[in-house]
């Protein structure tokens, strides 16, 4: 399916055959085209003319979509699209030096398609195998633990254009290491018996016993899941939704890969919990395009819970409850974990973040009353559901009730999944996963925080370090700076474009951190950084901005001697060198004398 | 009963129920900087120009709704200052050369980058590769002076019923296309008289063969500052 | 009013523009007069001078656009105290800057290889001929820059205005109807 194509596709065909699995729904348009991208490689103009005949959308639209997610492209990418996962932790592992090496084994220049239109290699944001890294997709395929051995032989593949099927299945393994159980990961339950144990309750006892055991969102922010529950079944609408948020887009974030990967049921499970507590009678799984390997496993998991009548038309035999759930896959934009920008993507638009309010649990998917919950949130309702609010409670602190699964990963001598009761020190954390001398520790993902070792007291929970689970360790030789650069392009590269300052600002500050980084610096740019990061914080739209400059304004606290060293200049600097902004003219002209260089500024002179 | 008001500025700006801050202070007379937004349209909030410090924190005048007894911060140093930023960014990230440009004194981001002072762009230029699409009869499409405010993606979709325009592409890269499949404004359904033409806010629409009937000096804003102009949300015909 | 103890040493010059921004500075016809009483020019287009002495404020017309504008713009700012970026170019590199979105090498091509004439095909290779930079650049991206006054060419009355402020000794921020892009 993923597969190199051996022989060329009809896209019309393909977009027929899309369309159709879809009943023809407009709404459907971001899995249709994700569809034919995966039959044709790309989506090619005949393709577009169907969709728009048939859809009767009008051609802008389908290709405003199109172009808004990274892995669907209008022109040809390569019969073999290779993307090396660029997550800090993949920087840090040698993922740099592997794509270098793939790029020159294949004489490839990196963003380009190679002339014969084989293959093209670059980079994309976080793939979530940071636990196994360093990682790649080729074609959507996940693909970690590389080596240069394994480089080495994924270009011969290339190279002899061997089909993406017949590579060796083990170079596709995904490993699910959890290095710590609690609570949810422990618990293991028959299929429905979460279920039976809500029905038991009652849907109006059910979210208030959710909303009595103080379960919030395990996102990250945290809101309370029994209000979130208990407000859209109070919304007027004609009908509910409720959608579980697989974007796990944050880098560093990998748990709903786990959960999903190993316990889906309690994922399904949790989220019929939430349709018999609402009264939704259709779900939606988003589920981010790096997990696609997933599809198949969970597809398989929904097919027998229809069969188990734990899910479909009078479920467990109760006339009147009925929900189902279609997965929907995301296509790389990070942007849609963001809940509103997420049922965008999900009614078949650009992944933009709306105006809020109305919020979603009053107008969401198709403006009907939709809750958005994370994986781990469904999850851990079943605990809820089956042990009772008061069994759950006592799990964690006053202020974060239960348990919390952490990805831990970077410096350590056991990267993998980490389940604890919520208050747990990161000095704990680092003990179990074998951090060693660690000098920093990014809590949650790029949005979180950057702790210092000196603070390592601090605890998981709302009350203090809140988090979406990823905990990336670095050590002693790690350069903070160099993280943050590595995360400030992250943010420019998801940037949606909506809205001015974080279009244009993620940018500018993309573009000030490599002045520094270049060696360009000074504390004209310092200034300069500090302003940009105000900005983003307060004009911006969605979270994606507001939290863009929060690994800067984190290092520049903790860290400013990492800042200090880049500011190489006392006086302002241009932001490239002058001296190879002549270099094509002197190639042009075949000259090297003293006027065509631009002397080193010598400091101080002024 | 007299309408609820809220303060802007110290001043009461009266309010129907359901408008945003921005409608109500557009409807009064009252000037709060914005680029993307038009009364006729409903609000977009995506230049953020209008930013207002209200209930202790910045928010958008467009999207977010008027409240009685609101008091809402606009014309503030604090707030000028982030808006020239704002203004600034959109000046870097396309290529603005006012002096070849027909809409200049009627160019609604050169007033308002006049009226907040702005005398530099301040940041390093992108220089986008924009071609222009001269292709139409009677329009000419310069994508180097977009500012990405959609007004004529919405006023083509509910007004003009033709989906004529929209955006593309991802953060930095966003731009607008137009709805033909050789992607040439020619091969679309637009017309000189559409509303879409007319609602463009600085001259990447512009109509061909109009050339400098009011001379430069003498058009609406070289006439007036923007925040002095009645209605600072109408569209600004030349003539 | 009281009367300034020494006169500002003023210096000029004119980088990739047009003189159109000089011309606008003339036009301060009679206000000149008062001006020159206060002011006395040094390297300047005005006076023919060509080295840049000790100043207190350095005015730049014109953008970067090769080895040349470069070596000059950084003389100006080691030299004066306060610096000035007059016009257009000089603020967002103007009309030399419309070619920054074609490569350098296919410019160079297109104007002295393909089009028959200058040069008989050689692309000039002088060391007297300054090299254009693969870029055009305003002058804020170069060196930084104290004062802009925009406009192709900016008002008259801009210039004074900042010429005023600058010997009154204070930062006065440019009257919004001074401010003109076009």
């Amino acid at each position: 399916m993923c597969s190199a194509v051996r022989r060329e596709p009809d896209p019309a065909e393909a977009a027929a055959t899309a369309m159709a699995r879809h009943r023809h729904d407009p709404h459907e348009l971001v899995q249709v085209l994700i569809e034919v991208q995966e039959a044709c490689g790309w989506i090619p103009p005949p393709a577009i003319d169907c969709i728009q005949a048939r859809l009767g959308l009008p051609r802008a639209r389908i290709l405003g979509v199109a172009t808004f997610y990274a892995f669907l492209h209008i022109f040809p990418r390569g019969r073999y699209r290779i993307l090396f996962s660029d997550n800090i932790t993949d920087r840090m592992l040698g993922s740099e030096a592997l794509l270098q090496r793939l790029c020159r084994s294949l004489w490839v220049e990196r963003g380009r398609v190679s002339e014969d239109g084989l293959v093209s290699v670059d980079t994309t944001s976080c793939t979530g195998l940071c636990d196994q890294g360093p990682a790649l997709l080729v074609n959507g395929r996940a693909m970690g633990r590389l080596t240069p051995a394994r480089i080495d032989e994924v270009a011969e593949k290339v190279r002899e254009a061997v089909p993406l099927e017949d590579w060796p299945a083990a170079w596709f393994r995904v490993d699910d290491p959890v290095r710590r159980r609690d609570a949810l990961l422990s618990g293991t339950w028959p299929p429905g018996e979460a279920l039976r144990a809500g029905l038991a309750r009652g849907a109006e006892a059910l979210v208030g016993e959710v909303k009595a055991s103080r379960l919030r969102g395990r996102g990250g922010a945290g809101f309370p899941t029994g209000q979130k529950w208990a407000a859209c079944r109070d919304a007027p609408g004609r009908t509910r939704y409720l959608v579980c948020n697989a974007d796990e887009g944050e880098p560093g974030n990998f748990k709903d890969r786990v959960l999903l990967s190993t316990a889906a049921d309690a994922v399904i499970e949790g989220m019929t919990l939430g349709a018999l507590a609402t009264g939704a009678r259709r779900g939606f799984l988003y589920l981010r395009g790096e997990y696609r390997f997933l599809l198949a496993h969970l597809e398989d998991v929904l097919a027998r819970r229809r069969a188990q009548r734990l899910l479909g038309e009078s479920i467990l035999g109760h006339e009147g409850f009925d929900f189902d759930v279609a997965i929907h896959v995301g296509a790389g934009a990070y942007v849609c974990g963001e809940e509103s920008a997420l049922i965008e993507s999900l009614e078949g638009r650009r992944g933009m973040p709306r105006n809020r309010p109305p919020y979603p649990v009053t107008q969401g998917y198709l403006g009907e009353p939709t809750v958005v919950n994370n994986v781990e949130t469904f999850a851990s309702a079943c605990l809820v559901a089956l042990h009772g609010a008061k069994w759950y409670a006592r799990l964690g602190t006053p202020e974060s009730a239960g348990t919390k699964l952490l990805c831990v990963s970077g410096d350590c001598a056991r990267p993998g999944t980490y389940e604890y009761p919520f208050g747990v020190s990161l000095r704990e954390v680092l003990s179990d996963c074998g951090a060693g001398e660690a000098q920093a520790v990014q809590v949650s993902g790029p949005s979180g925080a950057t702790v210092p070792a000196a603070e390592f007291g601090r605890r998981i929970g709302f009350e203090d370090l809140p988090t979406a689970g990823a905990v990336m360790v670095f050590g002693r030789e790690r350069d903070l700076f160099e993280v943050a650069r590595n995360f400030v392009h992250f943010f420019a590269h998801e940037s949606c474009g909506f809205c001015t300052p974080c279009r244009v600002g993620t940018s500018l500050l993309r573009n000030m951190m490599d002045k520094l980084a270049h060696g360009h610096g000074s504390p004209y740019d310092f200034a300069e950084i500090e302003r940009l990061n105000r900005l983003l914080q307060v004009m911006s739209h969605c979270g994606l901005g507001h939290s863009a400059c929060n690994p800067v304004l984190g290092t520049i606290a903790k860290f400013r001697p990492a800042y200090q060293r880049r500011l190489a200049h006392e006086e302002f600097e241009p932001a490239f060198d002058l001296d190879r902004a002549l270099a094509a003219a002197r190639q042009m002209t075949g000259r090297d004398d003293a006027a065509a260089h631009v002397r080193e500024e010598e400091e101080g002179t002024a | 009963m007299s309408a609820p008001t809220f303060l802007l500025d110290g001043r009461p700006v009266a309010f129907a129920e359901g408008q945003s801050i921005l409608q109500a202070a557009v409807a009064a007379g009252a000037y709060i900087p914005h680029l993307c937004f038009h009364p006729d349209f409903a609000p977009h909030g995506s230049c953020k120009v209008c930013t207002v410090r209200v209930g202790g924190r910045e928010a958008a005048a467009c999207t977010t709704r008027a409240v009685a007894g609101a008091v809402v911060e606009s014309d503030t140093p604090a707030l000028n200052d982030e808006r020239r930023a704002l203004v600034q960014m959109l000046f870097v990230e396309g290529n603005h050369f006012c002096p070849s440009c027909e809409r200049s004194g009627d160019c609604k981001l050169q007033a308002t980058a006049r009226d907040l002072g702005m005398t530099t762009p301040h940041y390093d230029h992108f220089y986008p590769d924009r071609p222009v699409d001269a292709s139409h009869p009677e329009l000419l499409l310069d994508f180097n002076r977009c500012i990405l405010c959609s007004l004529c993606e919405r006023a083509s979709r509910e007004v003009d019923r033709k989906n004529a325009f929209a955006l593309s592409g991802r953060g930095i890269r966003t731009r607008l296309i137009v709805n033909s499949r050789t992607g040439r404004l020619a091969d679309t359904d637009v017309r000189a008289t559409d509303r879409a033409v007319h609602v463009c806010p600085v001259g990447a629409i512009l109509p061909k063969r109009r050339g400098f009937a009011t001379p430069l000096g003498q058009r609406t804003f070289d006439l007036k500052p923007i925040s002095a102009v009645a209605d600072s949300s109408a569209e600004i015909e030349e003539g | 009013m009281d009367a300034p103890v020494r006169k500002l040493r003023v210096a000029t010059t004119s980088l990739a523009g047009c003189f159109g921004c000089h011309m606008s500075l003339l036009d301060l016809d009679e206000g000149l007069i008062g001006l020159l009483e206060r002011i006395e020019l040094d390297r300047s287009p005005l006076t023919d001078t060509k080295e840049v002495g000790e100043c207190d404020v350095g005015i730049v017309e014109g953008g970067v656009c090769n080895a040349e504008n470069v070596e000059v713009l950084r003389e100006f700012r080691r030299r004066c105290k306060v610096l000035v970026a007059l016009g257009a170019c000089a603020l967002n590199g103007g009309l030399p800057a419309q070619r920054n979105v074609l490569s350098l090498p296919l410019l160079l091509q297109e104007v002295y290889r393909a089009e028959p004439g200058a040069e008989h095909g050689r692309i000039p290779d002088d060391p007297e001929l300054p090299l254009p930079l693969d870029r055009v650049h305003p002058l804020h991206e170069v060196v930084r820059i104290d004062h802009f006054i925009p406009g192709c060419p900016p008002p008259a009355e801009a210039i004074g205005a900042v010429l005023g402020s600058l010997l009154a000794g204070e930062a006065r921020p440019l009257d919004p109807a001074l401010i003109h892009f076009d």
